[in-house]
């Protein structure tokens, strides 16, 4: 075992000393490589992470959301409704919802307006006339607390505002766009019935009911429609999938050219590099030892680029926001939230990456070198 | 002893360019001598140096050495027999570029993977007895033509071979050189190497040091001289 790893010494030992023998063809190789690998590894770890994200704010999230339904379209719950619910077992809390849209032309962005569910403490009810806004809305309009934001109501009347909060930056990616406000407030300002709200959520302590109160709500309340939580992730899941595929199709022509590329310049032996083969056979070298050799350059090239890659990928990612594929993976809001994804790296995910980078570039070396490595060592001679 | 019988080779067989570069050599090569083949240019000498060192295979007949068919070997025992026992001086020296001269010398060791402060000073070692200690973290392509065969000769020893082939190792030297390289061989055969030089120089067949030479025409033996 130790003689073993004594001659992988001697062979990594001669391979660095290959690589650094041609810097040229080498370095442009490790450039275009590390480019690849960074490219690949910022999309995934940017939806992996946006995935993560949702689900772990989704996770916070009542477990059936009933809206109601008139002629398809969603339409506002008679707050009556809470009580014709009344005692379905194995619901947990249930409570009425306000919350709404609202288009604020000179930003031209969609607000959410919504009012903080007494259930739900972590978030006090401003108090009248106040209102606690995301930090998306504060970059855009410019506020801080104290400010006062006036928006034009439902009755073309003013109202305004004086921001009391700006929401903290770890729920950007749900509250970029949100006006938190009292009760009375959203009424008023959205001129909007007392006796309604906007859906109503319910919790369910065993999720293993959670279908089955689902469908008594339906039989219950015919005009309902109940969304589950589970289905909201799988939405999310599969708005990002698609996403993220459609970025690695236009990423499909880059990694074409760069497996034609690393053919080229991985397999198309110089003249120099196939003597020097000649000459290693000819003291003494089996074509093991050559291939072996040969395999720690690309390896060692390889596990560079790959670790140089997904290195600029995470910082890319995670500490400049991935920059680069915002506008493609993030989403179709005016207000982009300023998202710092939680550094976060799946074992799998880089194994895969790895498989699908190091591999094919391994493979494209090691078959020319071996249709060499097994000549004859006797052309030296010639 | 390396016993040759009916040994031949022939290149591009059944095409037009076939070439029968050796025709039915048989010989016996002694040890603990220098022996020179000697003949002019395409007369077959390096295909039978290649064949006698394991670099290559005969087409026909047999070469054994001390006893053990190597011929007809499969690629990893002639390596290993290339390796343990024969060490090469090539005409042009065929040190690798970028390296320097004590990673030269030290290169057909690796594969072996001995203990790396034992090979090294090995290797300072022989630099050492050829002259070159001085020289040994220069870069190849910075020696002249004389320290570049000094460099392959140690480099030829280092895996401490008993017999070594030297193929016109004067081709590229001046006369002065050629005379240092030839008191080199003969400085082998002290140290209990068995020496074979292919070589139409003069200088190299006609030095004192070699023990015998054998004349090659046209792939055959021509004739022979003890000296």
């Amino acid at each position: 075992m130790r003689e073993w790893l004594r001659r992988q010494r001697y062979l990594i030992d001669y391979s660095l000393s290959a690589l650094a023998r041609r810097p040229g063809k080498h370095l442009g190789l490790l450039l275009v490589y590390t480019l690849i690998v960074f490219l690949l590894a910022s999309v995934m770890l940017f939806t992996q992470s946006l995935r993560r994200e949702a689900a772990l704010v989704l996770a916070e999230s009542p477990e059936i959301i009933l809206q109601r339904q008139v002629a398809g379209r969603h339409d506002l719950m008679p707050i009556a409704y809470l009580d014709k619910i009344g005692s379905i077992r194995g619901v947990g809390t249930k409570y009425g919802r306000l919350w709404g849209y609202f288009y604020d032309p000179p930003v031209r962005a969609n607000y959410t307006l919504m009012v903080p569910p007494a259930a739900a403490s972590q978030t006090a009810d401003p108090g009248p006339g106040q209102i606690a806004i995301g930090a998306g809305i504060a970059r855009t309009r410019g506020l801080a607390v104290g400010d006062y934001l006036s928006l034009r109501s439902a009755r073309g009347e003013p109202f305004s505002f004086r921001v009391a909060s700006v929401l903290s930056h770890e729920t950007e990616l749900v509250s970029s766009d949100l006006i938190l406000l009292s009760e009375d407030d959203f009424r008023r300002f959205f001129d909007f019935p007392p006796d309604r709200v906007t859906d109503i959520v319910l919790g369910v302590r065993n999720p293993l009911e959670v279908r089955k109160v689902a469908e008594k709500l339906s039989l219950a309340l015919p005009d309902t429609r109940p969304i589950l939580r589970e289905e909201i992730l799988r939405t999310y899941d599969a708005v990002f999938g698609w996403r993220q595929g459609l970025v690695f199709v236009l990423l499909g022509g880059t990694l074409l050219a760069f497996v034609i590329f690393a053919w080229d310049r991985a397999s198309g032996l110089s003249g120099e590099e196939r003597r020097e083969i000649g000459i290693l056979k000819s003291i003494g070298w089996e074509t093991g030892d050559v291939l072996r050799m040969k395999f720690w350059e690309g390896a060692i090239l390889s596990l560079i680029a790959f670790f140089f890659g997904y290195l600029l990928a995470y910082l890319h990612v995670f500490y400049l926001s991935a920059a680069l594929f915002e506008p493609v993976l993030k989403g179709w809001a005016v207000l982009y939230p300023d998202f710092r994804p939680i550094p976060f790296v799946d074992g799998l995910q880089v194994a895969t990456l790895f498989f699908f980078t190091v591999f094919p570039y391994t493979v494209a070396t090691i078959v020319p070198i071996w249709r060499a490595a097994v000549t004859d060592p006797d052309a030296v001679m010639r | 002893m390396i016993e040759l019988r009916d040994v031949r080779k022939v290149f591009n067989q059944g095409r037009h360019n076939e070439l029968w570069a050796v025709r039915g050599v048989t010989l016996d090569l002694e040890p603990n001598r220098v022996t020179v083949l000697k003949g002019p240019s395409g007369s077959g000498k390096t295909t039978l140096l290649s064949m006698i060192g394991a670099l290559a295979r005969p087409t026909a007949g047999r070469i054994s050495l001390d006893g053990r068919l190597i011929s007809n070997l499969p690629e990893r025992f002639m390596t290993e027999v290339r390796r343990s026992t024969f060490g090469f001086v090539f005409q042009r020296f065929n040190l690798i570029r970028g390296l320097t001269v004590l990673e030269n010398v030290m290169l057909p060791a690796y594969p072996l993977a001995p203990d790396y402060g034992d090979l090294r000073s090995r290797a300072l070692g022989l630099l050492a007895q050829f002259a070159m200690e001085s020289k040994s973290a220069d870069r190849v392509e910075w020696l002249s033509g004389g320290e570049a065969q000094r460099t392959a000769i140690c480099r030829a020893l280092i895996n401490e071979p008993r017999i070594l082939i030297a193929d016109e190792p004067t081709a590229n030297l001046d006369s002065k050189l050629s005379r240092e390289l030839v008191g080199l061989l003969g400085d082998l055969l002290d140290l209990g190497k068995t020496v074979l030089v292919a070589s139409h120089d003069p200088l190299v067949f006609e030095s004192s040091r070699v023990s015998r030479v054998v004349e090659m025409r046209d792939g055959q033996l021509a004739g022979e001289s003890s000296c």
